[in-house]
């Protein structure tokens, strides 16, 4: 028999810990489920945009009542569940139904506040909170007047706006001088303040409430200082406090809220709690992002894996009134050790504050520009460094080197027919669709049903802003330390250090050591695993090919007819008539349709049979060449310019310094694929300033630089520092690849590496610290000598892999 | 009752790895999972005819190497939410041999 489990409360934490549960876990539970809302699940944060006659009711449905029929849970809405018997193991609701349950969760959500004035249980005074809230709303829209909503915060604008939307005259009365005071600092909420007024909303600011005055209805609200104002609609949106009536008459621990520990597990091991009712760590959460940290968490001890911990979150705050942008994180008031950045362009209503502290931001107030916000609070959450790009901060990320995408990065002012995703053809249109119509939360949410942003990645930033835009709340942030895939919660971090301590050396030791949900894992994790090991343990661990990506386990590029391409190497773009005439040989021998100079100045043949891959790379041996690696994940080219052997402006021997620096690292299967350069002089040919290293030769000597890229996002280098000998170029390329080698995570470019850690880490590293970079250069130049055996050579001499190139059987007629 | 073809043995296919049977109605996968169970399925994806042979098995599951979609070896559905199904072809395993038959 299956145990039972009950939940209490069908809102939005308790519904997304049973939906995580299903994915991790489907046949665990007997799942039974209680809500006193007559509704199957629904998405309370839309409640705003449904007031203000943006959406309807049927469009924030989550889960209908058919949902919970296919995934066989027992619904029972419309019943409160008004004792728990914890010694039996039952819930109760008022009206005499039971249930059994072998673990309990609660998510009960939280009440609004309401002020005890006199007058505050008449007619007409109502809370903000849920869909009966806002039917009153509507109705009362539609035959009165006035208006008065109590409380300035985030929820009572959010009213405001829709009623006055509605056709009301309304007055904000709020108790402090400033709107919003507990995310806005005083510049940000009078702008705010000047823009609602603008719509026409009213407001009293420091105006505190002393009773509300009518019959059996509402009439007027009357303050302390003897103001009197008239009023059909009061509502109440002064703060709202956990619900946690249920759990203390049943004698579980609670202080403000439910208290729970870091599995959301509360004082009685069976019983666990999430949502706006739990006090965890002293602090209760009102916004959905750390509600939905809590339900995955919860979702992972339910389903008996028992390895996640919620450590609470830092939140950031977004205002659901369209046309107003507004975001807020962290501490941005900030103290006496903090300092603080600001940009204020009060014409074109612009204002950003950033609250920094030992070059980490610690706060953030955006106001009419938010298109950062997301970048401010990432580097927030990972408490970055950020003394490195400081200068151009304030600019936003778009002033980071990336130079590719024109600013094209405004998703509000995009129609929907303009295309988000370049690699997918996907437009604005289909995400805003998706995302209402399946009611997606996340970004890998888009990802699978939209395949926008799915390729190159390019658009991320634009389809979170999408995804912000259309659902309101700041859902999609990314929790702080990004598990590898779906098999597992573990960070790339933790993987590549388990496998260091514990010296792994296969992947299915590090499934088992890790508890990875399936055995196999899949496409993601096994060829990131089995990259970690071999750059881990070069020795002592097997390449696991049947983990490498088609490409890598038949050293050749697939073509989109299932074709191959063979692009031998050319050191340093170097060939001669012997090379040139065996290429042109096997071009003829085997028919290669297409014959073509590459971006990396070599040849590729292109649209081979994959039978055939083994007598051509034979051939091509046999004139000295060998795997130009263009498929791998590993070092490509090194291009070069003519340099001081030919040109008049040449300072130093690029072409021989690029071809001996190939010579030295093919092979090496690295993080991502790895591209040099070598110019001979600053007028740079070889463009080696867009390279994961490039090497500019000065008179002096050498520059070398780093982390550049050409692809999906333009990144120029940064200079990493100036050498004279060629001993010495050396030295600090091979020291640079094996700090990557080591570091980065699997399908981590150097570009987006060196964002991530800082260029001063490198530099400390491999510049400041000799004894590190002879270190790392020797680390490397050990694990190249296990690799550099031409993958082609085994292959079409050594018979490695036969089974790789010949049909199993052929059967005719 | 299908008519069952000897096409080779079991050992001839690694481990979470596939090999291809060529046969006049195209070619035609063999997967071969970690438990040594073995799937036959067309090999051309019905996304855009990606190979399916050439993909990334894990699980009773296969990665195409085109565009990463991912198909249940035993059923030949997409992995939702991607929608296509590719064509099965029944196979049996007998004392090491793999037996397949044409008929889809
Ligand atoms: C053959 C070549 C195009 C050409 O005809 O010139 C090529 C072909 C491919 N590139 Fe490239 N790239 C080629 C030079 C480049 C360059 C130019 C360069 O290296 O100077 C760039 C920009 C520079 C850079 O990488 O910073 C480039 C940036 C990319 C990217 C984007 C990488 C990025 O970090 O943004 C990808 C996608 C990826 O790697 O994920 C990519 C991916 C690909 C793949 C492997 C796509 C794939 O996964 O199948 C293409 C294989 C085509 C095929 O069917 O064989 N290719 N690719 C070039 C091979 C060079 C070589 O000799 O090895
Ligand atoms: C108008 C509005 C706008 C918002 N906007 C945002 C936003 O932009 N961004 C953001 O992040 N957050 C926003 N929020 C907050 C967000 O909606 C809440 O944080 C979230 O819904 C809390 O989830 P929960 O599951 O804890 O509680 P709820 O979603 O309230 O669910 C609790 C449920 O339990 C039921 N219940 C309680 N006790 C019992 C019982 N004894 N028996 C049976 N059922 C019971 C309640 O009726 C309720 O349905 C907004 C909230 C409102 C009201
Ligand atoms: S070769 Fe490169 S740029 Fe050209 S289509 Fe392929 S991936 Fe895109
Ligand atoms: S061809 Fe298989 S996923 Fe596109």
């Amino acid at each position: 028999m299956r145990e039972k489990l009950v939940l209490v409360g069908n809102g939005m934490a308790g519904m997304r810990t049973i939906e995580e549960l299903l994915e991790i876990a489907p046949d665990q539970y007997d799942i039974t489920v209680f809500g006193a809302e007559p509704y199957g699940n629904y998405n309370r944060i839309l409640l705003s945009p449904v007031l203000a006659g943006e959406k309807t009711i049927n469009d924030i449905m989550l889960n209908d009542e058919q949902w919970y029929k296919e995934k066989n849970i027992t619904l029972h809405k419309g019943r409160w569940i008004t004792e728990i018997d914890r010694k039996n193991k039952i819930v109760k609701t008022a009206d005499g139904l039971e249930a059994a349950y072998d673990r309990l969760l609660l998510g009960t959500g939280s009440n609004p506040f309401i002020i005890p004035v006199p007058g505050s249980d008449l007619t007409g005074v109502i809370s903000f909170r849920d869909i009966a809230d806002v039917d009153a709303m509507l109705d009362a829209s539609t035959s009165k007047k006035h208006a008065v909503v109590i409380g300035g915060g985030l929820l009572g604008l959010e009213a405001a706006n829709g009623l006055k939307l509605q056709g009301m005259s309304v007055t904000v009365v709020h108790i402090t001088k400033t709107l919003m005071e507990r995310q806005l600092d005083k510049t940000a909420g009078k702008m705010l303040q000047q823009s609602l007024e603008a719509r026409g909303l009213h407001f009293l600011m420091a105006h505190e409430t002393e009773a509300i005055i009518g019959e059996d209805r509402v009439k007027a609200v009357r303050f302390k200082n003897g103001l009197e104002i008239a009023a059909d609609l009061v509502v109440m949106a002064v703060g709202i406090r956990p619900n946690i009536d249920l759990a203390k008459s049943a004698g579980i621990y609670c202080e403000r809220g439910v208290v729970v520990n870091d599995t959301m597990q509360t004082y009685d091991p069976s019983i666990y709690a999430v949502g706006e009712c739990v006090q965890h760590r002293g602090q209760a959460y009102g916004l959905v992002a750390p509600l939905f940290e809590q339900a995955k968490v919860c979702a992972n001890h339910l389903a008996k894996y028992g390895i996640a911990r919620y450590e609470g979150s830092v939140t950031s705050t977004k205002l659901k009134v369209t046309g107003i942008d507004l975001f807020s994180a962290g501490d941005f008031l900030g103290d006496d050790d903090c300092e603080e950045i600001i940009l204020q362009d009060p014409a074109s209503g612009v204002y950003k504050k950033l609250v920094l502290k030992n070059n980490k931001i610690k706060g953030a107030v955006m106001y009419g520009d938010t298109i950062d916000g997301a970048w401010y609070f990432q580097l927030l959450r990972d408490g970055t460094d950020v003394s490195d790009f400081r200068q151009s901060l304030m600019y936003g990320k778009s002033h980071l080197g990336d130079s590719g995408h024109g600013g094209q990065d405004a998703a509000a002012a995009m129609s929907d027919d303009m295309e988000v995703c370049g690699c997918n053809g996907v437009c604005k249109g289909d995400i805003v669709k998706a995302i209402s119509s399946k009611g997606l939360f996340t970004l890998d949410d888009v990802r699978s049903h939209t395949k926008a942003s799915n390729s190159c990645g390019s658009c991320t930033g634009l389809v979170e802003q999408i995804l912000a835009s259309t659902l309101g709340g700041d859902y999609s942030a990314a929790t702080k330390a990004k598990p590898v895939c779906k098999c597992t919660d573990h960070s790339h971090e933790e993987v590549r250090q388990v496998i260091r301590e514990n010296k792994l050396i296969t992947i299915p030791s590090v499934f088992q050591f890790m508890e990875w949900r399936n055995k196999d894992g899949c496409h993601v994790c096994r060829p990131a695993v089995n990259y970690y090991l071999l750059s881990s343990w070069p020795a002592e661990c097997t390449d696991d090919y049947q983990s490498r990506f088609i490409n890598e386990r038949v050293h050749a590029n697939i073509q989109k007819d299932g074709t191959y391409s063979v692009v031998p190497r050319m050191w340093g773009g170097i060939t001669n008539p012997t090379e040139l005439r065996a290429i042109a040989d096997v071009a003829e021998k085997f028919s290669v349709p297409t014959v073509k100079v590459t971006g990396g100045q070599r040849i590729d043949l292109l649209g081979v049979k994959k039978e055939d891959l083994p007598a051509m790379w034979k051939d091509l041996n046999a004139a000295g060449m060998v795997s130009g690696h263009a498929y791998g994940k590993s070092l490509r080219t090194v291009k070069t310019c003519v340099g001081k052997e030919h040109c008049r402006f040449g300072t130093q021997f690029s072409i021989s310094m690029g071809a001996h620096l190939e010579k030295m690292t093919w092979g090496s299967w690295m993080p991502h694929k790895f591209k040099m350069a070598v110019s001979g002089c600053p007028r740079n040919c070889a463009e080696a300033t867009i390279k994961d290293f490039g090497i500019v030769a000065v008179e002096s000597g050498w520059e070398l630089h780093v982390g550049g890229n050409g692809g999906v996002k333009v990144r120029a280098t940064d200079l990493l520092c100036k050498v004279k000998t060629d001993e010495e170029v050396e030295e600090y390329c091979y020291a640079f690849i094996q700090l990557y080698r080591e570091q980065a995570h699997y399908l981590e470019r150097t570009a987006p590496w060196i964002e991530r850690v800082g260029l001063s880490y490198v530099t400390k590293t491999i510049v400041d610290d000799e004894q590190q970079r002879k270190a790392l250069a020797q680390r490397f130049l050990e694990s190249q000598t296990y690799v550099q055996n031409d993958p082609w050579r085994e292959r079409a001499s050594e018979g490695v892999h036969e089974h790789e190139f010949k049909p199993l059987a052929v059967i005719a007629g | 009752m299908p008519k069952f073809i000897e096409v080779g043995l079991l050992e001839d296919i690694p481990q979470l790895g596939s090999r291809v049977i060529e046969t006049d109605q195209g070619r035609i996968a063999i997967f071969r999972t970690s438990d040594d169970e073995v799937f036959a399925l067309a090999d051309a994806c019905p996304h855009k005819g990606g190979p399916l042979s050439q993909g990334i098995v894990h699980g009773k599951r296969v990665t195409c190497p085109m565009h990463n979609w991912v198909f249940e070896l035993q059923s030949g559905e997409a992995v939702a939410p991607d929608e296509a199904c590719a064509a099965r072809y029944p196979v049996q395993l007998e004392s090491g041999k793999i037996y397949l038959s044409l008929e889809k």
